[in-house]
């Protein structure tokens, strides 16, 4: 069987993150940016399917700052194939990710493909459920745990309300993955050192982007200043006296 | 035949078939195994080496930290030094009783002194004995627990033995007449009265059983020798001889054995580290020490020691013997069968246990070893995970923004930032000073204090990283690395000359552990030793006299690690505070718990947990006021078991800076 | 092209699910920037019971058993028919569990153009929360049909309430045929609580740095006579059960009390509280999008304020 992992970048939101001068994008002056954590989960599952029942896995991300780290990461962990896709990743949209990769499935020959269910700065949709509509391939989303069980895949899909239910999945298809049967492993970071010296990604220039099907930003900001909540301040003592009378007040005490 | 020919022969043949099985049993059991260690740390330092045989094997200095049993130990050690002369003797005696009767070695044989010695000690160990047994038997302090019991007692019932058939044979001898040193043998001449009414035949019996008797079990000991816990008998002295001369706080380095790291199956042990297997004596010194032990967690050094050895036998004779059993031992795992792997990670790296060793073994260096294999693996707690992908990615095992290092110091005045300008002093601030809300307030009376004292000195801002110190005991040695490499190239850029930081983790691995190049040209000094320094040359005056009592929590890493006992001690003294000290201070200190990554670990279920046990014991003391401490990570552990334990408004928990700012 | 406004409705065991009226609300409004009508499709078997209330022009129905359980095939033939007919000026979905495994696919298949996370619009602008709330984007709702999908928070769901309007049934026709298949729902472990149900909250989230502060918690939601909810980290650490969780995956809940306590405020949990009465919201950060819903806010840390707070409601209690 083979697997294939899209993972791709996010803005680290540890960091404060501020509007450039244009007013339209990030300001990448302090930006980090990491795996996008559903993404890693995605990976997860991938690794634990290729443990339990076997399966080739290929991981396939655009070019971005840290992506190579992130690769390797992958492959410590036990993917066995890299692509790094390369072009102009600057304008890249989900929808041009999501062509971008359908245009690798024959070549590829996946069963199943697994990404992560969203990332916080999707603007046009989700490059899984966006793949799998360019391939009329099935898509559940919101998945947290697959199985494969005679040449299907059975996955526990999440509803709103917290309701799980177990959905059956003809293959092949793709899966938005929100978490793992086991949550991502640790991988020590000379583990990763070594991957680097193995491993070997291979970069596959995805050439003229398409971004139809995306949107333009005209402007980007940070919500109004903070302030709708009224802040008690003072020092402990004097804010908790506040906090017992508003808890008085509400009717809680 | 003759009795003498008989006896010759016997006492030939008892002694191939006892020496030839000792000498196979250290083979099979010992030797083979240590040749399937992996190489150790250097050997050099003659001198010092052969200074700690004269001290820690011959006066035995480390025992009398308990006292009584080590006075006892004492005597059994000399005792069996001394009477090993008479074991020689009867050997010799009767090698030769074919050709002569009643042999005795030239020159000591006839040394009258030595006779009388020999006689004393052999009361000397007797009574030791009957306090051994008194204490095994009848008081079974909890630090024997798990130690084998019958072992220790069938031991201690040999000796007895050995002794009291040495004084019959010595006794039924003088009765005979033939004892040119009877006069100096008081106690066996004491013995010998009682039963000097014995015809001489029924002497002779006496002394040639008492002689069997003294031979024989002296023989069957020997061969029980290399089996148990009284190998250290011979294992001690090379294994004190031989000890790790390193400094303490600088862990070994990350071992490979074929492509493997650190240690996955208990051959990947250094042959050293086999070695304090061998010598462990079970006497539960450093469990009785353990904080993660007297917590109610499942780790006891001694165990560790015990069931490493145990398994290290086991597999031994399992691959040198290969048959259908010995496939289930050579597939057993190291952590998770043999050792439970809770074991390892609940040790908190405070060295309580090797500080409180006689022997000197080491038990922290291999658990990290082991943990380095774990981590390698992927084997550890989601909580230590997400502290090492904080630490890998903002260099802050908060997962905080390196730019909210500094936050801290927002208001006060202008801190030097040591990568643009040059300062004498670069205080390696560290993460809980800089993160923990906790500490916000002491980290600014910190610069505060520099500041009052005119120091020269800038802070590396977002550019600090996490020193590693604790990373590298978590068994992340790849981050650690990583870590170490990032600071210093930080470091490389700046000008400056000596390092200081509030921090006994961050203290310890870079004056232990960073390059030695680097260590060479920048000295590191915890800011105890600086206040220390101040106060003395009067850099720093004090104008307030405080006037209550105090105790003092000794850091692991600054006390046991490196040695700094006095300074802190004499700071306080300055304030004009009164310093109680706790039961357990300076080397004896009781670990608060956080170390060796500890504090990012999930804590499992604890009975008691360090610190609030700490806190107990600085508030049992009469009239102290407050818990003196000098690292970050005790004012977070201790402020939570101040409030936990119910102390807070009995027990103040100062940080020393603090309590300097009071007497300002 | 016509100016109506399609809206995906959503529901799930015979219940209508609070999205809905938040994306009718915002229906409403582009609908008055278009001229258009609002018309909410309802892909379900008990359309009169669940559409009584909706704040739409029409209900158009489809009436089909293969629509009691969400199947995202079922729904999308019926939606690409629907689409591609009434070839709407904007179609909402819900940033739910449901509307994701909806609107990408969607836009793939017909080449529509997709907007994601949005919170609201300024006439036939649309303004997406990204960055878990932390950054706004704002751009036109292109042409020729946007499908976008609605986080709540922008609008009350009783805008999105109000009429009754007339139900257009139409037959829902090769809907039987799922790639997906639901094999059944696995039920969540009875709990001793249904937080859904209290009257006060104390929820904590990834700001709660030690398990051991839990029981400070549990102390504080018994002097308060309420129960113990928290956000996604802490369900997931399993330091409490997915039962207690409060937002997208987890429950909706409207106490009158709602203590959110290093809670950062992420879309997918706030979507569920905002039915709360009274928010009250502790964080370190004073940026936290948690203190733009709560009415009242304190930035400290939870170890600092937690025991002060205990202790001072203990007092209280005893004289």
């Amino acid at each position: 069987m083979n697997i294939l992992v899209i993972i791709k970048m996010a803005p680290d939101l540890v960091e404060e993150l501020s509007i450039d001068a244009s007013g339209t994008a990030l300001d990448t002056q302090w930006l980090r940016l990491l795996p996008n954590e559903f993404d890693e989960f995605a990976l997860e599952q991938a690794i634990l399917l290729k443990e339990r029942v076997g399966a080739n896995v290929t991981v396939v991300a655009p070019q971005a700052d840290g992506i190579e780290d992130a690769l390797f990461t992958a492959a410590a962990k036990g993917a066995d194939h890299l692509i790094e896709l390369t072009g102009e990743p600057e304008n890249l949209n989900n929808h041009a990710l999501a062509r971008a990769i359908a245009a690798l499935i024959p070549a590829l020959q996946p069963t199943l493909v697994l990404t992560g269910v969203q990332a916080h700065n999707d603007l046009d949709g989700q490059s899984g459920a966006l793949l799998a509509g360019l391939l009329d391939w099935p898509y559940v989303g919101y998945v947290s745990g697959v199985q494969i069980v005679e040449r299907k895949a059975h996955v526990r899909k999440e509803y709103p309300g917290g309701l799980l239910a177990e959905i059956e999945v003809d293959l092949p298809a793709v899966l938005g993955i929100q978490a793992s049967d086991e949550p991502p492993r640790y991988v020590a970071f000379s583990k990763v050192r070594q991957a680097m010296q193995s491993a070997t990604i291979e970069k596959r220039d995805i050439g003229v982007l398409n971004c139809s099907g995306g949107t333009v930003i005209s402007r980007m900001f940070q919500p109004e200043a903070k302030g709708h909540a009224k802040m008690l301040t003072g020092d402990t003592q004097e804010v908790v006296a506040r906090l017992v009378e508003i808890l008085q007040t509400s009717g809680a005490v | 035949m003759r009795y003498e020919q008989v006896k010759s022969v016997i006492v030939l043949l008892a002694l191939l078939i006892a020496f030839g099985l000792f000498g196979w049993r250290i083979y099979r059991d010992v030797w083979r195994n240590l040749r399937r260690g992996q190489p150790s740390f250097p050997l050099r330092d003659w001198g010092k080496r052969l200074q700690g045989l004269l001290v820690y094997v011959f006066a035995q200095a480390r025992l009398f930290r308990f006292l009584p049993p080590g006075v006892a130990h004492f005597f059994i050690f000399w005792g069996f030094l001394i009477l090993s002369l008479t074991i020689l003797q009867a050997i010799l005696e009767g090698l030769t009783a074919f050709a002569k009767e009643g042999f005795t070695l030239p020159g000591l044989g006839t040394f009258g002194p030595l006779a009388l010695l020999q006689d004393w000690f052999a009361i000397f160990v007797m009574l030791a004995v009957f306090y051994a047994l008194y204490v095994r038997l009848l008081v079974h302090p909890q630090r024997y627990q798990g130690s084998h019991k019958a072992q220790g007692v069938m031991v201690l019932l040999f000796i007895l033995t050995i002794m009291l058939s040495l004084l019959t044979m010595n006794a039924a001898r003088i009765n005979l007449g033939g004892d040119i040193l009877a006069p100096w043998r008081l106690i066996s001449s004491a013995v010998a009265r009682l039963f000097s009414g014995l015809s001489s035949s029924a002497q002779w019996r006496i002394a040639e059983i008492s002689y069997w008797i003294h031979l024989g079990v002296v023989l069957i000991f020997l061969v029980e020798l290399p089996g148990g816990k009284h190998f250290h008998v011979i294992t001690s002295a090379f294994a004190v001889f031989l000890r790790n001369l390193e400094a303490r706080g600088r862990l070994p380095p990350l071992q490979q054995v074929n492509g493997i790291a650190g240690v996955q199956a208990v051959e990947h042990l250094r042959w050293r580290q086999m070695l304090d297997l061998y010598t462990c004596t079970e006497c539960g010194r450093c469990q009785e020490v353990c904080p993660a032990y007297n917590s109610g967690l499942p780790l006891s050094p001694k165990l560790l020691m015990m069931r490493l050895r145990d398994h290290l036998k086991e597999r031994g004779r399992a691959s040198d013997h290969p048959n259908s059993n010995a496939q289930t031992i050579l597939t057993k795992k190291l952590v998770g069968e043999a050792l439970q792997e809770s074991e390892i990670w609940n040790c908190t790296t405070c060295y309580a246990c090797d500080q409180e060793c006689p022997l000197f073994i080491e038990h922290v260096a291999p658990i990290v070893d082991i943990r380095r294999n774990l981590v390698m693996e992927g084997r550890l707690d989601a909580e230590l995970q997400k502290a090492l992908d904080h630490l890998g990615r903002y260099g802050n095992s908060f997962g905080q923004s390196p730019r909210m290092r500094a936050k801290w110091s927002q208001g006060l005045p202008p801190i030097v930032d040591i990568r643009r300008q040059p300062a004498e002093y670069l205080w390696f601030v560290g993460d809980y000073a800089s993160y923990s809300a906790t500490l916000t307030e002491i980290t600014r009376k910190t610069a505060t204090l520099f500041q009052h004292v005119g120091l020269e000195f800038g802070i590396l801002y977002d550019a600090e990283q996490n020193a590693g110190n604790d990373v590298r005991r978590a068994g992340e040695e790849g981050l650690f690395e990583m870590l170490m490499q990032k600071n210093l190239a930080t470091l490389e850029r700046c000008q400056y000359g000596k390092v200081i930081t509030t921090d006994p983790h961050t203290f310890n691995t870079l004056k232990n552990e960073y390059p030695d190049d680097w260590r060479t040209q920048h000295e590191v000094l915890h800011v105890a030793s600086l206040l220390d320094d101040w106060l003395a040359t009067g850099k720093l005056r004090l104008s307030r006299r405080l006037d209550y009592a105090v105790t003092y929590h000794d850091p692991c890493y600054l006390g046991r690690y490196n040695g700094l006992y006095d300074a802190p001690r004499r700071v306080i003294a300055a304030t004009g505070c009164k310093l109680i000290e706790m039961p357990r201070h300076a080397e004896r200190a009781y670990c608060c718990g956080a170390g060796g990554g500890r504090i990012w670990m999930q804590e499992g279920q604890v009975s008691e947990r360090p610190s609030e046990a700490r806190i107990r014991e600085a508030a049992a003391l009469k009239g102290v006021e407050a818990l003196v401490v000098a690292c970050p990570k005790d004012v977070t552990m201790y402020f939570d078991a101040v409030k936990t334990t119910g102390y807070e408004s009995k027990l103040r928990v100062l940080d020393l800076i603090e309590l300097v700012h009071e007497a300002l | 092209m016509s100016a109506n406004i399609l809206v995906v409705a959503e529901h799930l065991h015979g219940q209508v699910l609070d999205i809905t009226y938040v994306m009718l609300a915002g229906a409403r409004r582009l609908a008055k920037a278009t001229g258009g009508k609002v018309i909410a499709l309802l892909l379900s078997e008990n359309v009169q019971a669940l559409s009584q209330n909706f704040n739409a022009d029409i209900v158009r129905s489809y009436n089909h058993p293969a629509f009691e359980d969400f199947s995202n095939d079922a729904y999308l033939h019926v939606l690409e028919g629907e689409v591609k007919e009434e070839q709407p000026r904007v179609v909402l979905f819900g940033h739910t569990t449901i509307g994701m495994d909806l609107a990408s696919v969607l836009s793939a298949r017909l080449d529509l153009p997709l907007v994601s996370q949005v919170q609201r619009f300024e006439a036939l602008n649309f303004i997406s929360q990204i960055c878990g709330g932390k950054i706004l984007a704002e751009g036109a709702l292109p042409e020729p049909t946007a499908l976008v999908t609605m986080t709540p928070g922008g609008y009350k769901t009783e805008e999105g309430q109000g009429q009754n309007p007339p139900i257009e049934t139409k037959q829902a026709a090769g809907v039987e045929k799922k790639r997906a298949r639901l094999v059944r729902f696995i039920e969540p472990p009875i709990s001793d609580v249904d937080i859904s149900k209290e009257a006060v909250l104390v929820s904590v989230g990834r700001g709660l740095q030690n398990q051991e502060d839990l029981a400070m918690v549990e102390r504080l939601a018994h002097a308060l006579h309420g129960a113990v909810s928290a956000s996604r980290p802490l369900v997931d650490k399993g330091w409490l059960p997915t039962s207690r969780l409060v937002g997208k995956s987890g429950k909706a809940v409207r106490p009158k009390l709602y203590l959110a306590l290093g809670i950062s405020g992420a879309p997918e949990h706030v979507e569920a509280i905002t039915n709360s009465e009274i928010i009250l919201a502790v964080n370190t950060d004073p940026n936290a999008p948690i203190f733009d819903f709560a009415q009242y806010g304190v930035e400290m840390d939870l170890t600092e304020l937690l025991p002060a707070l205990l202790e001072k409601l203990e007092q209280e209690k005893v004289s």
